[in-house]
């Protein structure tokens, strides 16, 4: 849910970034971390394990510039993507105004994708939320692997909705940025409409 | 449902304010924090400098959700206050309302029981500003145009 400060002059909003183990949601926010000047980004923070897996959330505020004269700010989290990590996914939905759906290109991964965006209906509805009426974009993530399945095949399982959708290597940062400037409008517009 | 937004005015804020710098003097705290339960933080007083206040309130967040999960697990509603104790610093953790979290960070200028005393007393008055500000919400309000005065360009020019 989104957070507007008068006071403060501050409008903050929720987005997080969900997905099958190993799909890139992290990778996405250390390229965001890496990319930004330092006075518009606060300290990353991420939870995870002695692997490096993500155990509870990763987390980037990021700072966006002014609208009508207040500073936009968003908060970056990530999912574990981990399937046994439900219960921690569940809670990092809460209060989202954006998602992020960071799905595997590899053919060995398509199960996985299908079953983490069916795992994000059913935890979204848990919170009270219904994935229609929550803005939220696909991201096609290691594009570049040799069994990368045709994008078209992937939006046909992945997009029925056909919303925004983006083709993205996240260790070299292709697509990273699309893919959030698209989520941040899409929220933005969202929360007029919701006024 | 989208849920609509967490709007805070001046008066609000101030109101809000003057509770928790009210608690910081009485509970003899180093600071004290009023966070949202999605992880923003709302108000803060004390020696809030050293501190990195966006990160404090996004991990208390997470804190208080992972620990209302286990309350479920085990049959609770929830568990109202947390805290962690340090080699030098403390932190009392407690949930008001539902819907916003108190945190306070003291160390042995003050005592638990000190500060357990004065968030209760507190909590009172923060409850009631909370309530006032849920409540006005509910009611709408015509201040909140900000939002609809949001034009396309502006959205555009944030990423020029």
């Amino acid at each position: 849910m989104s957070f507007i400060n008068y006071s403060s002059r501050e409008i903050n909003c929720k987005i997080v970034y969900y997905g099958p183990g190993l799909c890139g949601k992290t990778t996405n926010l250390q390229h965001i971390y890496r990319k930004t000047r330092p006075d518009a980004k606060g300290k990353m923070i991420t939870l995870a394990t002695e692997t490096e897996r993500t155990l509870f959330f990763d987390f980037l505020p990021l700072a966006l510039g002014d609208i009508k004269g207040f500073k936009t700010r968003f908060h970056l989290y990530t999912v574990p993507g981990q399937i046994f990590y439900d219960a921690s996914r569940k809670l990092i939905l809460k209060g989202v105004d954006g998602i992020v759906f960071v799905a595997d290109s590899q053919a060995e991964r398509m199960d996985a994708n299908i079953e983490s965006f069916e795992n994000m209906k059913v935890n979204l509805e848990d919170q009270g939320y219904n994935l229609s009426q929550v803005p939220y974009v696909v991201q096609y993530n290691k594009r570049d692997l040799p069994s990368a399945v045709p994008v078209e095949e992937l939006k046909k399982v992945l997009n029925p909705e056909g919303v925004p959708d983006f083709e993205a290597v996240a260790s070299d940062g292709a697509g990273v940025f699309e893919t959030l400037k698209t989520i941040v409008k899409l929220v933005l517009i969202e929360l007029k409409k919701s006024s | 449902m989208p849920q609509s937004s967490f709007v805070m005015y001046e008066e609000e804020y101030r109101e809000i304010t003057s509770s928790i710098d009210k608690l910081l003097k009485e509970a003899n705290a180093k600071c004290v924090y009023l966070v949202d339960k999605d992880g923003q933080l709302i108000a803060s007083s004390g020696e809030t400098r050293d501190i990195d206040a966006t990160s404090l309130a996004s991990l208390t967040a997470g804190n208080i959700a992972a620990t209302g999960g286990l309350a479920k697990l085990i049959g609770e509603k929830e568990f109202s206050i947390l805290f962690h104790e340090g080699e030098k610093d403390n932190i009392h953790i407690s949930l008001i309302e539902q819907r916003v979290i108190l945190v306070v960070i003291f160390d042995k200028r003050s005592s638990l029981g000190l500060v357990r005393l004065r968030v209760r007393k507190a909590s009172e008055d923060l409850a009631r500003s909370i309530q006032k500000l849920l409540a006005r919400m509910a009611g709408g309000s015509e201040k909140e145009s900000l939002l609809e005065e949001i034009s396309d360009e502006d959205i555009e020019k944030l990423f020029n």
